[in-house]
């Protein structure tokens, strides 16, 4: 059978995604899920990749953001609530502490075009594809 | 990596009793603190994507509910790569004891954390209900 023909079936029915989604069903039982805190979301275009990630409650300026080659990483902290003798928890589920998070990107990033804005918890970062790699259009020439 | 940071998925809220929502969006529920001070209760909520226009606290009865509503900020004409984390509103709902001056009640949000002060009533006293005239 040819693989085309798989990917038609695959409109209706992928067998990979199944086996992703019950592999996923699974490791729900066996273990937690494995992605590093903090998650993230990554969407690609052809000539960048934006990454947001969910950290509320981090100071804009304790975010550190570096990246080489095709990996970014992110750096951070948030410091527990303050609390003055006498002050007891009753619930305590949020999270503190220092996180460092590596994400590969599907290319080469612009190392000096990379953009971060910090906005109602959530940290977006715009991240060009390097100039070398961008995929280059050829002109057909006839005759 | 952060020892408390164990349990960092996000936690889908459970169906209410009275019924499903309207709309069809997933809804969180946030992990909050509840601290407990000398003069007031002081409940902090991670909401990304929360700001004050957009997170709806109510108080009905003993209910205190908070709605986070988010816009999904995703970006046009790109293609999810990598997915770890799902977008929706958040909501939690607590019973609050008679120790609580409801008049008092502050609620602020700054970097998608929303904090709210709920002062102990000064003596827990007969409470006196005040009867307007309808207009």
């Amino acid at each position: 059978m040819l693989w085309s023909d798989l990917e038609r079936l695959g409109r209706f029915w992928d067998p990979w995604n199944e086996f992703e989604r019950m592999q996923r069903a699974v490791s729900r039982w066996v273990s937690p899920p494995s992605a590093d805190f903090p998650a993230v979301n990554v969407w690609v275009s052809g000539d960048e990749a934006v990454l947001t990630t969910e950290i509320p409650g981090v100071d804009p300026k304790s975010i550190d953001i570096s990246v080489a080659g095709k990996t970014l990483t992110i750096r951070g902290s948030r410091n527990p609530e303050e609390l003055k003798e006498g002050d007891t928890y009753h619930r305590r589920e949020r999270w503190s502490g220092q996180f460092t998070k590596t994400v590969d990107m599907p290319f080469l990033i612009e190392t000096g075009k990379v953009n971060a804005k910090f906005s109602r918890g959530i940290l977006h970062i715009t991240a060009p594809r390097a100039e070398a790699e961008k995929p280059k259009k050829i002109a057909v020439k006839s005759d | 990596m952060a020892d408390t940071a164990k349990e960092v998925q996000k936690k889908e809220a459970e169906t209410p009793e009275k019924g499903e929502l309207t709309r069809a969006r997933k809804i969180y529920s946030p992990a909050v603190d509840i601290i407990e001070r000398k003069d007031d209760i002081v409940v902090v909520a991670d909401m990304p994507g929360v700001d004050d226009t957009s997170v709806d606290i109510t108080l009905e009865k003993n209910v205190l509910t908070i709605y986070g509503k988010v816009e999904a900020d995703i970006p046009e004409r790109h293609t999810l790569y990598l997915s770890e984390y799902g977008i929706g509103d958040y909501q939690r709902v607590f019973t609050l004891t008679d120790e609580v001056d409801r008049e008092k009640i502050q609620a602020t949000v700054k970097n998608g954390v929303v904090k709210i002060l709920l002062p102990k009533a000064e003596v827990v006293k007969t409470r006196k209900i005040s009867v307007k005239a309808e207009a």
